[in-house]
C-alpha cells in the first residue's frame, strides 16, 4: 500500500519538476522574443533608405547612419582579414603539429584565457598600446587590431574542431600518394574543414559587429566616413551606445538597433545553415 | 622541401603563440598604466577604500568591488536555476521539435549584442522596477535581471554538453533499478555531469563580472556603497567605461588600476574554471 503511495507520489514530483523545467525552457525563448520584438516594433517605423544612407546629422539626432555603417564594415572586414589566417594558422598547428606537452598547454590555456578576458580591458589594452603606445591614434586601424585579438580565440576553437573533424583515412589517402604533410593540410585538410573554419569566421564577424567597449576607446567614436583606416570612426554599436545613453533621440535610437539586430540575425542564420550544413554532410 | 616545411611548422606555432603573447601583453600593459595608482594609494586602501572622488585624488574601488558582487550574484541566482533546467530539459526530456526551436534561440540570444540587452533594460526593464517600487529604477536588481538573461546561453550551452556527455548506461543502470527518470536525472546524471555544471557557472560569473556597456546603461552608476539590490549601483566595468571617455592623467592611470583588479578577478575565476573539473571528475 505504501509503495504505491510512493511511487504515485513520485510519479507527480516528476510531472511538477519537469513542467517547470519546461517552463523553463519556454520562459529563455519568451525572453528573446520580447527583446527582439520590442526592438522591432519601436524601431522599424523608422527605416527607410534615406535612414541608411544618410550622414548623421547634429550628432545623430537627426539624419542617417551612413558613415556609421561604413565605419562598421571596415572594421569588421580588417579585423577579419587580420584575424583569420592567424587564427587558422594557430589551429592547424594545434591539431596537426602539436605533441601533447607543456607548450600545448601552455597555448591552450592562453587561448582560454584570451577569451574570457572582458570587452573593457580589451579597450583599455587597446588604448594604451595602439592608440598611444604605438601611436595609431584612434583609428579604424587601432579598433581592429584590438577587435583582432578578441575574436581570434573564437576563430582557433572553430576551426580546431572543424580540422579534428577532418577523417583521418582523408589524410592517409593523401600522404600515401606521395604528397607532403604541408600540401595535404593545404590541398585536403583545410578545404574539408572549411564550412567549420567559415563558421568560426562569421560568429567572429558577429562579436565584431556587437562590440562596444572595446571599439569606443580604440576606434572613437567620431561621425563621418574615415577616409583611410588611420581616421577614426564610429561603429553601429557604439553609434546606438551614445544615442541610448544621452537620450538623443528615441527615433534615431531604435532604427540603428533595428540595423544593429537585423544584421546579428542575418550572421546567425548563416552560421547556423552552414552548422547544420556539416551535420548532414557528417551523418551521411 | 623538408627544410620549408620546418620553416612553415615555425611560423605556425608563432601564430598559435599569438594567443599567449595576447594575454601576456594585455596584462603588461595594465599593470604598468594602472600600477603606480595601487602603490601610491596602498593595495589595501585602494581595494578597500569606500570613497572614489577623483577630482580630489582619491582612489578607493570598494564601492564598486561590491558593485559587481551584487550584480554578478544577483545574475546567478537568476541565470543558474533557469539556465541548467533548460539544460536538463533539452538534454534529457525535449522533443525533437521542440529543441529545434529553442536551440537556435539560444544561439541568438547569445549574439545580441549587449548594447541591445542595455537598451532593453532601460527602456523596459528599469522602467517596470521604477513603478513597481517607486524608485529611480537604476538598481541592482535591473542590473541583475539583464545579466541573468545575458548569461543564460553560457550555461545553458556548456551545462547541455556535460549533461549529454555522461554515459547513458549510468541513467539506464538507475532507471533498470526502478528510478523514475527524474530520480535518475536528479540522483545520477547532474551529480556526474557537474564538474561541467561548475564551470559553466563560472564561466558564465565572468561574463557577468566583465559586462560593461549593459551595465552602465541599467545599473545607474552611483559610486555609494549599495544598500539594498533596489540601490543604484555601479560596478567595476561601469567605472572604467563611465570616466574613460574624460580622463586624464593619474584619474586615467586610476581607472587602469580599476582594470587590474578586474583583470585579476578573471584570471583567477578562469583558473578555478580549469582546476575544478578535475578535481570533481576524479
Amino acid at each position: 500500500m505504501n509503495e504505491i503511495k510512493n511511487v504515485r507520489h513520485s510519479r507527480i514530483k516528476e510531472r511538477l519538476a519537469f513542467y517547470l523545467l519546461w517552463v523553463f525552457s519556454i520562459l529563455t525563448i519568451i525572453v528573446l522574443a520580447l527583446i527582439v520584438s520590442d526592438i522591432l516594433v519601436k524601431g522599424l517605423p523608422h527605416i527607410s533608405f534615406s535612414f541608411l544612407l544618410e550622414e548623421p546629422r547634429k550628432m545623430g539626432k537627426a539624419g542617417g547612419i551612413f558613415s556609421v555603417i561604413v565605419s562598421t564594415f571596415y572594421i569588421v572586414v580588417l579585423s577579419v582579414v587580420f584575424a583569420a589566417p592567424i587564427g587558422i594558422a594557430a589551429s592547424v598547428y594545434l591539431t596537426e603539429y602539436a605533441k601533447e606537452g607543456p607548450v600545448l598547454r601552455i597555448i591552450r590555456y592562453g587561448t582560454e584565457a584570451l577569451a574570457g578576458v572582458p570587452s573593457i580591458i580589451y579597450g583599455l589594452f587597446g588604448y594604451s598600446f595602439f592608440v598611444v603606445f604605438l601611436g595609431l591614434k584612434y583609428s579604424i586601424l587601432s579598433g581592429a587590431l584590438t577587435l583582432t585579438l578578441m575574436i581570434l580565440p573564437t576563430i582557433v576553437r572553430t576551426s580546431e574542431e572543424a580540422i579534428k573533424a577532418v577523417p583521418s583515412s582523408y589524410r592517409e589517402g593523401s600522404l600515401a600518394l606521395g604528397a607532403t604533410k604541408l600540401q595535404t593540410i593545404i590541398k585536403i585538410v583545410i578545404p574539408t574543414a572549411m564550412p567549420g573554419i567559415l563558421t568560426g569566421l562569421i560568429l567572429g564577424i558577429g562579436r565584431v559587429v556587437g562590440e562596444s567597449a572595446a571599439v569606443i576607446y580604440t576606434a572613437g567614436s567620431s561621425l563621418g566616413v574615415p577616409d583611410s583606416i588611420l581616421r577614426p570612426g564610429r561603429t553601429l554599436s557604439v553609434h546606438l551606445f551614445t544615442l541610448a545613453s544621452e537620450g538623443l533621440s528615441a527615433e534615431n535610437t531604435y532604427a540603428t538597433a533595428v540595423v544593429l539586430i537585423t544584421l546579428v540575425l542575418i550572421i546567425n542564420f548563416i552560421a547556423n545553415t552552414l552548422i547544420n550544413k556539416i551535420f548532414i554532410a557528417r551523418r551521411r | 622541401m623538408i627544410f620549408r616545411e620546418k620553416i612553415v611548422e615555425k611560423i605556425l606555432l608563432f601564430c598559435a603563440g599569438i594567443a599567449v603573447l595576447g594575454v601576456a601583453i594585455i596584462g603588461i600593459f595594465i599593470f604598468r598604466e594602472g600600477w603606480p595608482v595601487i602603490s601610491n594609494t596602498g593595495i589595501i586602501g585602494f581595494v578597500l577604500g569606500k570613497d572614489w572622488a577623483p577630482t580630489q585624488g582619491i582612489y578607493g574601488i570598494f564601492p564598486m568591488i561590491l558593485g559587481s558582487m551584487y550584480v554578478t550574484l544577483g545574475a546567478l541566482m537568476i541565470g543558474v536555476p533557469i539556465g541548467i533546467g533548460c539544460a536538463v530539459y533539452l538534454a534529457e526530456i525535449a522533443s525533437q521539435r521542440l529543441s529545434t526551436i529553442i536551440k537556435p534561440g539560444i544561439e541568438l540570444l547569445a549574439g545580441i549584442p549587449s548594447v541591445i540587452y542595455g537598451l532593453y533594460g532601460m527602456t523596459v526593464i528599469v522602467p517596470i522596477i521604477r513603478d513597481l517600487f517607486n524608485n529611480q529604477g537604476f538598481s541592482v536588481l535591473a542590473g541583475s535581471i539583464v545579466l541573468g538573461i545575458m548569461i543564460l546561453p553560457t550555461i545553458i550551452n556548456i551545462s547541455k554538453d556535460s549533461i549529454e556527455a555522461v554515459p547513458k548506461e549510468y541513467k539506464e543502470g538507475s532507471l533498470a533499478l526502478g528510478s523514475s527518470h527524474w530520480q535518475a536525472i536528479i540522483k545520477v546524471v547532474l551529480p556526474a555531469a557537474r564538474s561541467g555544471i561548475i564551470s559553466s557557472i563560472i564561466l558564465g560569473m565572468g561574463r557577468a563580472i566583465g559586462e560593461t556597456m549593459a551595465v552602465i546603461m541599467i545599473t545607474g552608476n552611483s559610486t555609494l556603497i549599495p544598500e539594498s539590490i533596489l540601490s543604484p549601483v555601479r560596478t567595476l566595468t561601469g567605472n572604467i567605461g563611465i570616466e574613460m571617455g574624460y580622463a586624464s592623467g593619474e584619474h586615467q592611470k586610476a581607472l587602469f588600476a580599476t582594470g587590474i583588479v578586474l583583470f585579476v578577478f578573471i584570471m583567477v575565476l578562469n583558473l578555478l574554471a580549469k582546476l575544478i573539473p578535475n578535481k570533481v571528475g576524479e
